[in-house]
């Protein structure tokens, strides 16, 4: 067996996500049998170590099978080129088990593990091989990048839920320590897939409002709320019923993200609203203004927008291959920016002097123009 | 289509590119169109001083031996912007260039940016064009390009595009003057552009676009709005005022003097270097004026400190505007007219060793500064062969002793090599790079 340490220290390219195929649970009935003759493949994750049984698979249908031998919450995923996620599971938690179940066609991967679900991850190669390299039409492509992508929103939400469950119970036992610590990683997968949600209407402002967002004769609810008592006021006194209504209304865009349909154009605009949304509000330092935690939110952001964007990946290559260079290159740009505050597996709080907070802009700015022409490319008959 | 492409397809099209007029996208009917073509060739037979500074609506042209927009009779309004490059690549500065070249072909032109412009492109992808212009007219448009000293060297001394050996001697790093209290985040940058144009939204237009286009490869580092002229670059213009009231600019350098353009702002053969002939150097200066303790001043005060008369703008003690000054003449007091620390003494070519500049510089009022004051004063632009022998000591001279400076701070700075001006199928600054 192979192991591999983190490369966090060296380098800075935080990676992304975006489920190209059948990420599922353990717990949950996986809706593939995993046919391949060779078997699942064991993965050890620990705080240090990705072990994986073999790094050697047949195309076509593979399961992983992960087990989190660490004490720190992590994820593990399957690379293709570009760090395209062609699979992925979130919140395996210390102790825990949990597969995927990826359809992976000839070719070199990497097989990353992300203990404390930050940074770059802990990195190995995967190599893949057989005969099925079908090369796929552009319209393929697209079909594909959404039945991907609508993965992604799905293990992002389930993850959502579960973690803002523990932040709530937090909360409502008293425990500031603790809800401090899992404020920002419940929102990580929120902001993540900030624009499904923001689609569903009311929620939106019920669970991510700012103070400054509230009509009058409105009651101010929701993450934010809950923010300012934890840090303004170092209590969760009060906060049980926000607390409450805020895990309902997280479930209720759970189920709905959880069947929500996509098309091609919608992760193209939603790659770029999470880009502005950075531009506008995060680089401000408004949206986490008690706790000051806009970096994860940030990091979030940019997250979810490379997930859709990647996810469109197949079919952007075909039609403007020096687009993809230029993503490529900017996303790593912005990651490389973010992962000077990081500390741990968090972010130092943001407090930017402005020539810190000019140099983000600059990155995000430089993110944002490639990524708005995205749609048009996709829109292109 | 990929940006290499774009830009290709537009350098390839020369001066009739497929940019979209845009008149022509006025009204939907045919007419209207034919009448846009009409207007725009008619203006481009039409490019004589006198007829530049009457008819404020036409194109000036882009190309030509030297840039735009230093003679070209001063426009009424100025958005100025210095960029900060991102990119550590010469390839990418040059393709830069290369775009911005062909877009400021097309606006300068009257016309809309990109292969589809503001209007006419893919529903699903954002505008190549902003088309806040649209419907306007070129507008006398000029853009014109310098490159700042951290270009060819940064502060920390490196060479960042292997420019360092063909930075211009005269490219100096602007002295401290007495009273200068800069920003630097209203100083420097890595190149300046600077939009003039009889409307303002079609300044704002291409400056707003170019940014855009720099997106990736720069950064603006800050921007300037102008809203009126304070100069004069022709006998066929008027004298304008500044914020202090007065007429400004009567001595200016005009562009009918070509000998004295020669001699005092266009860099010559044996100035070197060879890139930088028929090119000038651009200093800038935000000049924030203290107009409220000014206003409080009297009349007769602000002329002598000027050493001009408020109303006619004569020298004091002449009757006309532009009767020459009599620095020996005096009142029967005894007194010398025009005092011996008056501006338009110490700022004079006979006090200055010949020197003269050719000002271009512009009003702003950028809201209040939170004490109850207008954040007012002048944008001074100055174009000239060679600063150490222009600017600079002028400036030091009026730094030391103007009884000016009382009512203004120096509160930004900048100087640009801007070099000579772009040929067809070439691009801003190409020789610099050969």
């Amino acid at each position: 067996m192979i192991t591999f340490t983190t490369r966090r220290a060296t380098a800075t390219a935080v990676p992304l996500l975006a489920a190209l195929l059948l990420a599922g649970c353990a717990d949950e009935t996986p809706q593939v049998t995993p046919g391949d003759a060779t078997g699942p493949v064991a993965v050890k994750a620990t705080e240090s170590e990705c072990e994986l049984s073999r790094r050697d698979v047949k195309s076509g249908t593979s399961t992983f099978s992960v087990s989190n031998g660490g004490s720190k919450v992590t994820e593990f995923y399957v690379y293709a080129e570009g760090d395209r996620v062609m699979g992925e599971v979130e919140n395996i938690g210390p102790g825990l088990k949990r597969d995927l179940i990826v359809e992976l066609p000839t070719g070199k991967y990497q097989a990353v593990c992300k203990p404390g679900m930050v940074g770059d991850g802990i990195r190995g190669d995967l190599n893949v091989t057989g005969d099925a390299t079908a090369q796929i039409d552009t319209d393929t492509a697209l079909k594909q990048a959404t039945e991907s992508y609508q993965r992604y929103v799905n293990s992002q939400a389930v993850a959502l839920e579960e973690k803002t469950t523990e932040f709530v119970a937090a909360v409502k036992a008293g425990d500031v320590a603790k809800a401090k610590e899992l404020f920002p990683i419940s929102r990580t997968y929120w902001e993540r897939i900030e624009p499904v949600a923001e689609s569903f209407g009311d929620l939106d402002p019920k669970i991510d409002a700012r103070v400054n967002d509230v009509e009058p004769g409105t009651e101010w609810t929701g993450y934010h709320r809950i923010e300012q008592a934890l840090w303004v006021s170092n209590t969760t006194k009060g906060m049980e019923k926000y607390a409450d209504q805020l895990l309902v209304d997280v479930k209720t865009v759970v189920a709905k993200a959880k069947v929500v349909k996509l098309n091609p154009l919608q992760l193209a605009n939603g790659a770029k609203e999470l880009v502005d949304e950075v531009a506008t509000t995060k680089i401000t330092g408004e949206e986490d203004r008690y706790s000051h935690t806009d970096l994860w939110d940030f990091e979030a952001n940019v997250e979810g927008s490379q997930a859709a964007i990647q996810a469109l990946r197949p079919a952007l290559q075909q039609r403007d291959p020096a687009l993809v260079t230029t993503l490529d290159t900017n996303f790593k740009a912005v990651f490389a920016a973010v992962d000077k505050y990081r500390v741990g597996d968090g972010f130092k709080p943001y407090l930017p002097t402005e020539a810190e907070r000019k140099e983000l802009s600059t990155v995000i700015d430089a993110l944002a123009e490639p990524v708005s022409k995205v749609a048009g490319v996709i829109a292109k008959k | 289509m990929s940006e290499d492409q774009k830009e290709t397809g537009q350098k390839n099209t020369g001066k009739q590119r497929a940019g979209i007029s845009r008149r022509g996208l006025i009204g939907a009917a045919g007419a209207a169109v034919a009448t846009g073509v009409a207007g725009y060739a008619a203006h481009s037979i039409v490019s004589t001083p006198e007829s530049q500074a009457t008819d404020t609506t036409g194109p000036v042209e882009f190309y030509g031996e030297h840039q735009a927009g230093i003679t070209t009779p001063v426009q009424d309004r100025l958005h100025f912007a210095t960029f900060d490059l991102t990119t550590t690549k010469r390839d990418e500065l040059i393709s830069l260039l290369k775009k911005w070249t062909a877009a400021a072909a097309l606006i300068t032109a009257g016309r809309d940016i990109g292969q589809y412009g503001a209007m006419n492109g893919p529903a699903q992808a954002p505008p190549e064009d902003t088309g806040e212009a649209v419907g306007l007219p070129p507008a006398r448009l000029t853009l014109t390009i310098g490159f700042g000293t951290s270009l060819f060297v940064d502060a920390k001394g490196n060479d960042r595009f292997g420019l360092a050996d063909r930075r211009p001697a005269a490219l100096v790093d602007l002295p401290h003057f007495i009273g200068d209290n800069l920003d630097p985040a209203r100083s420097g940058g890595d190149i300046a552009i600077q939009a003039c144009s009889d409307d303002p939204q079609v300044a704002v237009h291409a400056i707003r676009n170019l940014a855009r286009i720099g997106f990736g490869t720069t950064s603006v580092r800050y921007s300037q709005l102008g809203f009126g002229r304070t100069s004069s670059t022709s006998r066929a213009q008027t004298t304008p005022r500044n914020l202090f009231g007065f007429k400004d600019g009567t001595n200016n350098l005009k562009l009918e003097d070509t000998a004295k353009l020669e001699d005092q702002l266009w860099v010559q053969q044996e100035d070197g270097p060879e890139w930088m002939v028929g090119g000038a150097y651009l200093v800038s200066r935000r000049i924030r004026m203290m107009i409220e303790t000014w206003d409080r001043t009297s009349l007769s005060e602000q002329e002598g400190i000027v050493g001009r008369g408020k109303g006619t703008g004569a020298p004091l003690g002449k009757a006309d505007e532009f009767d020459a000054i009599d620095f020996e003449a005096k009142g029967s007091d005894g007194e010398l007219k025009v005092a011996t620390e008056a501006h338009v003494r110490l700022a004079h070519p006979s006090f200055n060793n010949g020197a003269e500049l050719l000002r271009r510089g512009y009003n702003f009022v950028d809201g209040s500064d939170g004490l109850g004051r207008l954040d007012a004063g002048l944008f001074f632009l100055a174009y000239q062969r060679d600063p150490r022998k222009q600017f600079i000591p002028v400036q030091r001279q009026l730094a030391r002793s103007d009884v000016m400076n009382e009512y203004i701070r120096h509160v930004g700075s900048g100087i640009f090599a801007c070099p000579p001006g772009v040929q067809t199928g070439s691009f801003w600054g190409e020789k610099l790079f050969v």
